[in-house]
């Protein structure tokens, strides 16, 4: 299955995404965010990173970037497009999810290896899931707090599309401690850590058994590749 | 209006600025005044320029050689005793180095077709005034030192230094130095896997912050800082040049201006990585496509530098049309612009026939270029601005023949006295309950607690290649996706044992270091340094000086690891009185799969500890006489370095059999501390024995737990692994005692008979201390 | 040339932690009847030719499209300068 990774000026965790995709099995994509050409791709991921040095907004100039008009309207026809931390802010910019981001509470960049709960397997993104799993991501940014109007968050826990949840600790702030959000589909998925950092043994979290065994994220990857083969 | 009219508009646009001072006015103008003592040159220093020129030099070659003459540009003061780095080598020693000392960065042959690069480079002075910006910037140097290389940056360390953890104005600086390396280190992509964060009144008005990184490139992507070929052209790209960092410039810009006071012009340069980034993205893609001849990053000194060094290092000649410089400040005048230290740029050699791909590839990253001349073959370094000629010169006498000083060198008067006071009078505790009060103390103690308040806000993950990093002894970084191949890092540096003895301190800088990386399960193959001293012009810190060099080039001719570059900061001082001498040393390894590496702590349950290595009274200088006694005196500890080198070959070996699950080296605070920070990696505890060691090595309970003799290594070994362990330990002759067993489930570091500190007092005490100074932030 | 100031600020019911940051540390100066502090950005658009009707509805929608983000901000002000702002 080939997934496409779109690379900004500023993107950084770009070369990770495609090793996690590799991993899982899929075919990685390199697209460039000035053409717009999607290379008949089947899956889109948008990666973590300071594009754009984070000027005007984090994930705000991006948004604004030629591919994003086609991934706009391939996510709007229903395919699967994954944010990672800048990359869920791009989303969000972009209005593909809702919500925005602003600085860390405690004013200071963060990282740590998350404890997330799966709130919703149903995704393109999570199925490999079961709800209420909890995983281990590492969170590794500046401006992650999640807010949205009273509305918003109300209409997003009704209506399932909170993603996921941060466990024990809140490390930026965000309401709800919403970790991560999806579509009212399901297709498009946003989220603060970063998955792909936690998909090849040695190179992960540690975990209880193993120093770096960490490998929760790959479930992400072939999450949305099972789910393109099943259909 | 006339035709002629609007093209004059059009042709100048600057606001009226001072006529410029060529070539032919200086010629012309002998006695012309010239303000060199304000630029920082002596009056025998102008008068050798003059001599050189065969007349006065214009404002623009003036700041060209005020700026590379400097002490920071020409390491005037120390190049005769740096000499012996390269003058103390054998063959044994260079041949896997690719790149050695002169060069922007040493590049070290790790095989399967790969290199590795990296230096370390001072930013003191700019970050006390400065301590975001400083620092910041001074990671943004280092890493366009590496990428001039030709090699893909993977990793970068710190090693800072601050003043004391309780004065008022650190925490203005630990703030600020710590955003700074956060905030451009990860905006560029870059793991921070390592480093060092010390407190000591002594660095209070002249904080330490050197930077470290490390890239990796393959055997042909080598590239050199040289303009060779006539006709090649030369190009400048990256950020626009603007009045960042020219405080010198403004100096000849007040006294060449007729009208008006001074410009005002920032001393500090502004970093932004975002940048950089895309200059990295953008130059990997250039070396990729071979569009490149020569390279070089513009660091100090900015065009001046860049300039006079590519042409020394090539064909000797280069013509520049400063005109071509796109500037982000129009007012600049020609001497600013020679002497700006913008961030963010670099300067390429390149053929005409690649002149339109190097082109296109700087446009698609969106990286502003400017071909600002050419290689010739005159022997001569001429700029021209305004059409007129404002520097003519050899560019060798600018970068590489400056002056060379021989500074007077002086026995400090303070010093025997200092070495005769040693610790070894102090009282120590021989009760457990005052043992376990001061093992206490100095595991809470800045220097010794935890450091995760710092390094929380560093990116360990990107690029996903890291393998080891803090709080390992080294940090580790894989090189080679299929074969597992990696290289393993590490610094250090002890101000307190080079103020006691700087030539045996600096040895030791090198010692742990070297077993810094050993523990790792790395093999030690080269060597950076950067080395912090006060001012030159101080007859007792120069000798601290030669002493440090000497010592530090013989101890790496024994251990037979090269230097391959560093950084040499002086005037480190608060009014007369220099910091201590601070050598910090980095060791580079490798290791063949970095599945073998080794963390420093233990994860398992009922794994043999052992100490490798043998003890004595050495608590001079220790963290144990400054924390309790508040005592520096005496002398630093002995150092084999053919131990050492046994040791390491142990542990290598060790590693690459699975023998070995975690190894610690000992160091601050002896084997308690070492021991406290081992069950604290994972959390698992451990029932530990001393008496076997009491009885050899002859010591009581308090020094065998505190003392910081040398050569010492405390590792786990599982149960099914021993008596290969100990087969291996006895074949290699290296004195070894276990000394107890990992327990899991004791939740606790139980030293018999002396001392129980459960997990959670070990935690509390070692995780407080920064986040009660600095501000709590997110639990771990 | 003519500029266009667009101001933004931090939507009123949001927390602002950096305003919150300089309160304390105006209050640890000995200004205590500083009671609250927000921080927003200041944009300045140098406009080729005049500023025209359509030239501002224009800002307009940029200010709210591109320069702020209406989750998290309000657009507070456009305003028209007829030089280049002082230094």
């Amino acid at each position: 299955m080939r997934v496409g990774v779109v690379t900004f000026p500023g993107s950084l965790d770009d070369r990770d995404a495609q090793r996690a995709v590799r991993l899982a099995g899929g075919e990685p994509v390199a697209l460039w965010h000035g053409d717009h050409d999607l290379q008949g791709v089947e899956a889109i991921i948008l990666p973590g990173g300071f594009s754009y040095g984070d000027y005007l907004r984090a994930g705000a100039i991006a948004s604004l970037s030629p591919i994003m008009t086609e991934v706009v309207d391939a996510a709007n026809a229903g395919m699967p497009v994954l944010g990672i931390c800048n990359g869920f802010q791009m989303l969000a910019e972009a209005r593909l999810i809702p919500g925005a981001h602003t600085r860390n509470a405690h004013q200071q960049f963060i990282r740590r290896d998350q404890v997330l709960r799966v709130e919703n397997a149903s995704t393109d993104w999570t199925n490999g899931f079961a709800e209420g799993q909890e995983i281990t991501i590492p969170l590794k940014n500046a401006d992650g707090r999640f807010i949205a109007d009273d509305e918003t968050i109300k209409r997003i826990e009704g209506e399932g599309q909170v993603a996921f949840r941060y466990v024990g600790v809140n490390p930026n702030g965000s309401m709800d401690d919403i970790a991560g959000v999806s579509n009212a589909r399901g297709n498009v998925v946003g989220l603060m850590p970063h998955p792909e950092h936690a998909t090849e043994p040695g190179f992960g979290p540690d975990m209880p058994d193993a120093m770096s065994s960490g490998v929760d994220g790959l479930t992400f990857f072939t999450s949305v590749i099972e789910r393109a083969l099943s259909k | 209006m006339s035709t002629e009219n609007d093209r004059a508009e059009l042709i100048d646009v600057r606001p009226e600025g001072p006529k410029p001072d060529t070539t032919a006015d200086a010629a012309a103008t002998p006695d012309k005044h010239q303000p060199y003592e304000a630029l920082g040159l002596k009056a025998d220093e102008y008068a050798q320029i003059r001599e050189i020129l065969g007349r006065r030099p214009t404002s623009g070659e003036l700041a060209m050689y005020s700026v590379m003459w400097s002490e920071h540009c020409s390491y005037k003061s120390s190049k005769i005793y740096l000499r012996q780095f390269g003058q103390k080598v054998s063959p044994a020693m260079t041949k896997d180095l690719m790149v050695g000392m002169g060069e922007n960065a040493g590049v070290v042959d790790v095989g399967g077709g790969w290199a590795v690069t990296f230096k370390v480079e001072s930013h003191n002075h700019p970050s006390y005034i400065e301590p975001f910006q400083g620092a910041a910037t001074g990671v943004g140097g280092i890493v366009r030192d590496i990428i001039s290389m030709g090699a893909r940056p993977v990793a970068v360390m710190d090693q800072l230094r601050f003043g004391a953890i309780d004065a008022p104005d650190t925490q203005r600086v630990v703030d600020g130095v710590v955003q700074g390396i956060s905030f451009y280190a990860n905006c560029l992509g870059l793991p921070n896997i390592g480093g060092e964060t010390y407190f000591d009144a002594v660095y209070q008005g002249n904080p330490l912050v050197n930077a470290l990184a490390v890239g990796v490139l393959r055997h042909e992507d080598l590239h050199l800082a040289n303009a060779k070929g006539v006709g090649n052209k030369v190009v400048l790209f990256g950020a626009r040049t603007g009045g960042d960092g020219i405080g010198g410039a403004s100096i000849l810009a007040s006294d060449t201006f007729s009208s008006g006071g001074p410009t005002k012009r920032p001393s500090v340069q502004v970093g932004d990585p975002f940048a950089e980034k895309v200059l990295i993205e953008c130059c990997l893609e250039l070396f990729r496509g071979e569009l490149v001849e020569g390279i070089q990053d513009l660091g100090a000194a900015g065009i001046s530098c860049a300039t006079s060094e590519l042409a020394s290092n090539g064909d000797g000649g280069m013509f520049i049309e400063l005109d071509d410089v796109l500037l982000r400040d129009p007012s600049l005048t020609a001497e600013e612009i020679l002497m700006s230290e913008s961030q963010e740029r670099m300067m390429a050699v390149v053929s005409p026939d690649k002149l339109d791909a190097f082109l296109a590839v700087t446009a698609k990253w969106d990286v502003e270029t400017s071909v600002l001349g050419e290689v010739t073959d005159t022997g001569r370094l001429v700029i021209n601005w305004h059409g007129e000629e404002i520097v003519n010169v050899d560019p060798r006498t600018v970068a590489v023949d400056g002056p060379v000083y021989e500074r007077p060198v002086a026995y400090p008067s303070w010093i025997d006295a200092l070495q005769a006071d040693t610790a070894a009078t102090l009282p120590r505790p021989t009760d457990p309950e005052e043992v376990r009060a001061q093992f206490l103390q100095l595991l809470g103690s800045p220097n010794l607690a935890d450091k995760s308040w710092v390094t929380n806000q560093y990116d360990t993950y990107v690029l996903g290649n890291t393998a080891l990093s803090f709080p390992d002894d080294g940090g580790m970084v894989r090189v080679d996706e299929e074969s597992g191949l990696g290289f393993a890092i590490a610094t250090d540096a002890n101000g307190r044992w080079c103020q006691l003895d700087p030539k045996q301190g600096a040895r030791l800088a090198l010692a742990e270091a070297y077993r810094n990386v050993a523990v790792t399960g790395a093999v030690p193959a080269a060597v950076t340094d950067c080395l912090n001293f006060g001012s030159p012009e101080d007859p007792e810190v120069m000798w601290q000086f030669s002493q440090a060099v000497e010592g530090l080039s013989d101890a790496c001719l024994e251990l037979e690891i090269p230097v391959t570059g560093g950084n040499v900061s002086f005037y480190n001082q608060t009014g007369t009185k220099p910091i201590f001498p601070t050598p910090v040393v980095g060791v580079l390894g490798v290791i063949q799969d970095v599945a073998k590496r080794v963390p420093s702590g233990w994860q398992d349950d009922g794994d043999n500890i052992y100490l490798l290595g043998t003890s004595s009274l050495e608590l001079d200088g220790s963290a144990w006489a400054g924390t309790v006694h508040d005592h520096l005196g005496g002398r630093p500890p002995a150092v084999d370095l053919a131990g050492e080198k046994q040791l390491a070959g142990l542990l290598a070996a060790g590693a690459d059999q699975s023998l070995i699950a975690a190894a610690h080296d000992l160091s601050d605070g002896g084997l308690a501390q070492a021991l406290a920070e081992a069950v604290l990696r994972f959390g698992v505890g451990a029932r530990v024995y001393l008496g076997e060691l009491l009885e050899r090595d002859g010591l009581d309970v308090a020094a065998t737990l505190f003392t910081e003799s040398t050569g010492r290594v405390v590792v786990s070994v599982p149960r099914e692994d021993d008596v290969k362990f100990r087969g291996l330990c006895e074949g290699r002759g290296y004195p070894v005692a276990r000394i107890g067993v990992t327990d899991a489930s004791s939740q606790s570091l139980e030293i018999q008979d002396v001392f129980t500190v459960s997990l959670d007092e070990l935690r509390s005490t070692h995780r407080g201390t920064l986040p009660a100074r600095f501000g709590a932030t997110i639990p771990q | 040339m003519p500029t266009i100031v667009v101001e933004v600020m931090p939507k009123a019911e949001l927390l602002d932690p950096q305003g919150k940051a300089v309160v304390g540390a105006l209050s640890r100066l000995g200004r205590q009847q500083f009671t609250d502090v927000r921080i927003g950005k200041r944009f300045e658009l140098t406009v080729e030719g005049e500023v025209t009707e359509a030239v501002l509805a224009d800002v307009r929608t940029l200010a709210d499209d591109v320069l702020s983000n209406s989750v998290i901000e309000d657009v507070v002000s456009i305003t028209v300068l007829d030089a280049a702002p002082a230094v």
